[in-house]
C-alpha cells in the first residue's frame, strides 16, 4: 500500500510540476495576476507531494518491505537502522527520489520566503523550478520508479553495497544534492531574469545568499566525501581526481566563482551577464555531475549500476535544460544594461581575477575528466587522465589566485591602492618567506613546490588576520574601540574573513601531508615494530571478530607512548560478498597514524600498511572552517531583513544603528 | 547579435555529442594493447646471484610459458610466491622480471627462486615496454614469443585453474586461446 501510495504521490507531483511551470510563466509574460498567484501554492504542493512520496518510501525501508524492488536490491533485515534509511539514497532511484524532494523544498523556500520579491519575477523563478522538476520526475516515472514491486517477494534483500555502509557515506549524498540543487535557486533566478531582460542589485542580494547556503552544502559534502575516501578506502590519500569527485568540485569551482560575482553585481551593479552565465553554468555542471555517476559514460569506482537507457534521458534533458539556457542566455545577455565601471587594481579587479581562475580551474576539470572521452569517441583511443595532469593545472592556477585573496579584500571598490595594500601586507609576506625557509630547511633543502604552498598558505592566512587587525584598528586604538568596531563590522565581512582563513588551514594541511607523510609497506609478524616517521608501531597479532552483518579480521597495532592500540580491520560481508578495509586512524592535530591490515601470508605474517600523515586534518578542519565562514556570513542582517545596501553605508557612520 | 555570447552554447554542443557519443561505447572493456603482438624487445642482465639473464629470444622456446613481473618490496608479490613455486616445481616454466628492486637477488635466495630465468629491471623501462602498471603482473606469452595473457594482481590459486591453466592447454592444443579476456 505504501508503495502505491508514494507512486501515485509521484505522479500527481508531475502534474503539479507542469502547472508550476507553465501557468506561472505565461502568466508572468502575459501579465496575468491570477497565473501568477498560483506559483508559490503550486510550488508548496510540490514540496508536500515528495515529501510524502519520500517518506512512503523510508517507510518501506525501515519496515523492511521485501515486496518493493528498491528496497530488496538495497537492503537486508540484519542491517543497523541507520543504514536502513541511508540506504533510502544510497541507490539510484531514491537518491533521485531526494533530489527531486530538495529541489521542491527549494521551490517551496522561495513561496515562503520570497514576500519581498516582484510577484512576476517570483512566479518566473518558481515556474523555472518547476521546469527542472519536470525533467526528474519524468526521468523517474519513466525509467527509474523507486517503487515497483517485487512479484513475489523475496524472503530477505540483498543488501547495501557494504562500502556504503558508513556514517560518513550515509550524510554525504544529502549534503552533496543539498549542494547541486542548491543551485537551482541561482539557476532559475538568472533564467527569469533573462526571462525579464533585467538584473538589478536586488535579483543578487536574493540569489546570493542562496548561492552561499548551497555553497556550504556543497563544501561540506565534498569534505565529507574526501574524509571517507581517505578512511574507508585505506590508501591513506583523499582525493584521487576520480570522474566522480570531479563531478562534485567542477560545481564547487564554478559555484565559489558566482559567489564571488554575485558580491559584485549586489555592490556594484557590475558584472551583470557574467554572473548570470556562472549561474547557468554551475547548476549545469551541477547537472553533468549527476549525468556523469548515473549514465555509464565515464566509470568510476563509486558509481551506481549505469545504464545507457537512463543516459540517453540525461542527455536529452541536459540538452534541453542546458542547451536552451544557453540560447537563451545568447539571445538575451547582449541587452543587458552594462553596470559600473572600475580600474583593474580595485576590489572588483581582484575580484574577476578570482572569477576567471576559478572559471579556468572548472574548465581545466572539465576537460580532464572529458578527455578520454573525446578521444575514445573520436579515436577509439583508451586513456585515463590522472593526478599528473590536475596537479600540473592546479598549481599554477591556485598560486595567483591564492596571492591575490591575500590582497583583494584589503582594496577599496572601484579603484583601489595596491601598492599601499602590499605596505601594509608586508609582514604578511615576510612571514610566508618565513615559512617557506623554515619548509626549504626541514626539508632538507629538497625540492621547492612544498615550499610555495607553505608560503602561501602562511600568506593567506596572515593577511587574513592583517586585514581583520586593520579593520579592527587592534593595538592603534584602545581594546574596547576595537571591541566595537569588531561588533559592527557586518558579518558577511567575518564570513569572509573567517572562510579565507579556512582556505589557508586547507592549504597548510595539503602541503604538509603532502610532503613529510611517511608510508611503510611489509608482511609483520606479531611482535614485530617498524618506525613510521617518529612513531613505533608494534604489531600484537590478529583475531577474527563478527560484526553485526560482517565478520572481520582485526590487527592491533600498539603506538609507542599510546595506550590505545590501532585496530584496523578487513570486513567480509556476506550480503552481498564484498571485503572491505576498516584503517584505524590515530588522529591529532599534529598528524595522523594510519594503518591498515592485509591479508596473512598464511606463515603467521600479515601484509601491514602504516602511514604517519603530519597535519593532514588540517584538509577537512580548513573546509569545516570554510563553511562555518559561509554561515556566519548567511546570518548577516541584511540577508535576515532584505535591507538596501544604503541603510549599512549609514550603519558604519552612525554606530548605534548598528546594534539594532 | 552579439556572437560571443553564443561561444558558451558551441562548447555545450561539442560536450553533448561527445557525451552522446560516449553512451554508446563500453566503457568497462579495457583492452591491453599488447595481447596477441609479440613480446617488446627488451636484453635485462640476471638478478644478482643468478646466472641467466632475460632476452626476448630467451622467450621463444616453442612451448607457452609464464612472465611474473614481481618485486622484494611488493607485498602482494609475497602473497603469491608460494604458490609460483608450487607451479615450478610441477614443471611449469616461469620467468621473471624483477622490478625497480636492488634486494631481488638476497629475496630469491632467502625465499626460493621459481624461475627459470630472470631479469633485473632495475629502471622499470622494460616493464613500461611491457606494458606493466603495478606489481605483480603475469603474461603467458605462446611458443613463438606473442602475448597471449595478461594478469594484473597477485596470482591466486583460482586464477591457475580457472585461467592460466586452460589457457596454457589450449596454447599447446591449438596455438590459440580464449579462455583469458583481458585484464
Amino acid at each position: 500500500m505504501t508503495a502505491e501510495l508514494g507512486h501515485y504521490a509521484l505522479v500527481l507531483a508531475l502534474v503539479v510540476a507542469l502547472v508550476q511551470c507553465v501557468l506561472p510563466i505565461w502568466g508572468a509574460h502575459r501579465g496575468n495576476p491570477s497565473f501568477i498567484a498560483l506559483a508559490p501554492p503550486a510550488a508548496l504542493m510540490q514540496c508536500a507531494l515528495l515529501l510524502l512520496s519520500f517518506s512512503c518510501l523510508t517507510a518501506a525501508y525501515v519496515t523492511s518491505d521485501f515486496s518493493i524492488i528498491n528496497v530488496v536490491q538495497n537492503s537486508h533485515s540484519a542491517k543497523p537502522l541507520i543504514y536502513k534509511i541511508s540506504g533510502v539514497w544510497g541507490n539510484h532511484e531514491g537518491s533521485l527520489l531526494l533530489w527531486s524532494l530538495i529541489l521542491a523544498v527549494f521551490g517551496a523556500a522561495v513561496a515562503v520566503f520570497g514576500g519581498n520579491l516582484p510577484p512576476a519575477l517570483r512566479a518566473r523563478v518558481i515556474g523555472v523550478q518547476g521546469f527542472v522538476g519536470i525533467g526528474f520526475l519524468l526521468f523517474m516515472l519513466l525509467t527509474s520508479n523507486p517503487f515497483l514491486r517485487a512479484i513475489p517477494a523475496p524472503p530477505d534483500g540483498m543488501g547495501l553495497n557494504p562500502i556504503l555502509q558508513d556514517i560518513g557515506l550515509a550524510l554525504h549524498p544529502p549534503m552533496l544534492y543539498l549542494g547541486y540543487v542548491g543551485f537551482s535557486m541561482a539557476f532559475s533566478f538568472a533564467i527569469a531574469a533573462l526571462l525579464e531582460g533585467r538584473v538589478d542589485p536586488a535579483w543578487a542580494r536574493w540569489v546570493r545568499p542562496w548561492t552561499l547556503v548551497a555553497w556550504c552544502f556543497l563544501t561540506a559534502g565534498v569534505a565529507l566525501g574526501s574524509y571517507w575516501a581517505y578512511y574507508e578506502l585505506g590508501w591513506g590519500g583523499w582525493w584521487f581526481w576520480d570522474p566522480v569527485e570531479n563531478a562534485s568540485f567542477m560545481p564547487w569551482l564554478a559555484g565559489t566563482a558566482l559567489l564571488h560575482s554575485a558580491i559584485v553585481v549586489e555592490k556594484r551593479d557590475a558584472l551583470k551577464s557574467w554572473t548570470i552565465l556562472l549561474a547557468i553554468l554551475t547548476f549545469s555542471l551541477s547537472l553533468l555531475g549527476t549525468f556523469i555517476v548515473r549514465s555509464g559514460v565515464l566509470n568510476s569506482v563509486h558509481s551506481f549500476a549505469s545504464d545507457p537507457a537512463r543516459g540517453v534521458f540525461i542527455l536529452a534533458f541536459l540538452v534541453v535544460v542546458v542547451g536552451g539556457s544557453l540560447t537563451l542566455f545568447a539571445i538575451r545577455a547582449p541587452t543587458l544594461k552594462p553596470g559600473g565601471l572600475f580600474s583593474a587594481m580595485s576590489r572588483e579587479g581582484a575580484l574577476v581575477l578570482n572569477n576567471l581562475l576559478l572559471a579556468t580551474a572548472a574548465a581545466s576539470v572539465l576537460l580532464g575528466t572529458l578527455y578520454p572521452l573525446f578521444l575514445d569517441a573520436i579515436t577509439g583511443q583508451k586513456v585515463s587522465v590522472g593526478p599528473p595532469y590536475f596537479n600540473a593545472i592546479f598549481i599554477p592556477l591556485m598560486t595567483p589566485l591564492i596571492a591575490a585573496l591575500g590582497i583583494g579584500p584589503m582594496l577599496a571598490w572601484k579603484r583601489g591602492d595596491v601598492p599601499g595594500a602590499f605596505g601594509r601586507l608586508k609582514f604578511a609576506f615576510i612571514l610566508a618567506v618565513l615559512a617557506a625557509l623554515v619548509g626549504w630547511y626541514v626539508n632538507g633543502f629538497g625540492p621547492l613546490l612544498p615550499l610555495l604552498g607553505l608560503g602561501l598558505a602562511m600568506w593567506l592566512g596572515a593577511s587574513v588576520l592583517v586585514e581583520l587587525g586593520e579593520r579592527l584598528k587592534l593595538f592603534r586604538v584602545p581594546f574596547g574601540d576595537s571591541w566595537g568596531r569588531a561588533r559592527r563590522t557586518p558579518r558577511a565581512t567575518w564570513g569572509m574573513s573567517i572562510a579565507h582563513f579556512g582556505m589557508a588551514l586547507t592549504i597548510m594541511g595539503i602541503t604538509v601531508s603532502e610532503t613529510w607523510k611517511t608510508e611503510s609497506l611489509q608482511v609483520m609478524r606479531p611482535g614485530e615494530s617498524v618506525m613510521v616517521g617518529p612513531e613505533r608501531l608494534t604489531f600484537q597479532g590478529a583475531t577474527m571478530v563478527q560484526g553485526p552483518n560482517y565478520v572481520a579480521q582485526r590487527g592491533s597495532f600498539a603506538v609507542a607512548g599510546n595506550t590505545t592500540p590501532l585496530e584496523p580491520e578487513t570486513r567480509r560481508f556476506s550480503s552481498p560478498q564484498m571485503d572491505t578495509t576498516e584503517a584505524a586512524i590515530h588522529s591529532t592535530p599534529l598528524a595522523d597514524i594510519y594503518a591498515v591490515i592485509g591479508e596473512a601470508d598464511g606463515k603467521g605474517g600479515f601484509a601491514a600498511r602504516l602511514y604517519w600523515k603530519p597535519m593532514v586534518l588540517w584538509i577537512w578542519l580548513g573546509a569545516v572552517v570554510m563553511v562555518l565562514g559561509g554561515i556566519v556570513s548567511l546570518s548577516d542582517r541584511r540577508h535576515r531583513v532584505g535591507a538596501p545596501v544604503r541603510r549599512e553605508k549609514k550603519a558604519a557612520v552612525t554606530p548605534a544603528a548598528g546594534k539594532a | 547579435m552579439n556572437l560571443r555570447a553564443f561561444l558558451p552554447l558551441a562548447v555545450f554542443a561539442v560536450i553533448a555529442v561527445a557525451l552522446g557519443v560516449g553512451l554508446f561505447l563500453n566503457p568497462r572493456n579495457i583492452p591491453s594493447a599488447l595481447i596477441g603482438k609479440p613480446v617488446p624487445e627488451f636484453n635485462l642482465r640476471p638478478v644478482a646471484g643468478r646466472a641467466n639473464g632475460l632476452a626476448t629470444a630467451d622467450l621463444k622456446t616453442g612451448e607457452p610459458v609464464l612472465v611474473n613481473v614481481f618485486a622484494s618490496w611488493c607485498v602482494p608479490c609475497r602473497i603469491e610466491h608460494p604458490l609460483l613455486m608450487q607451479l615450478a616445481r610441477g614443471g611449469m616454466p616461469i620467468f621473471g622480471i624483477n622490478q625497480r628492486d636492488d634486494k631481488g637477488g638476497p629475496w630469491l635466495d632467502e625465499t626460493g627462486d621459481p624461475y627459470k630465468r630472470t631479469g633485473d629491471d632495475r629502471n622499470g623501462r622494460a616493464s613500461i615496454d611491457w606494458g606493466v602498471y603495478g606489481v605483480p603482473e603475469t603474461f603467458i606469452v605462446t611458443g613463438d614469443g606473442r602475448i597471449a595473457c595478461k594478469h594484473i594482481g597477485p596470482l591466486m590459486p583460482n586464477d591457475v585453474e580457472t585461467k592460466i591453466k586452460p589457457a596454457m592447454a589450449d596454447l599447446k592444443a591449438k596455438g590459440s586461446t580464449d579462455k583469458c579476456s583481458a585484464g
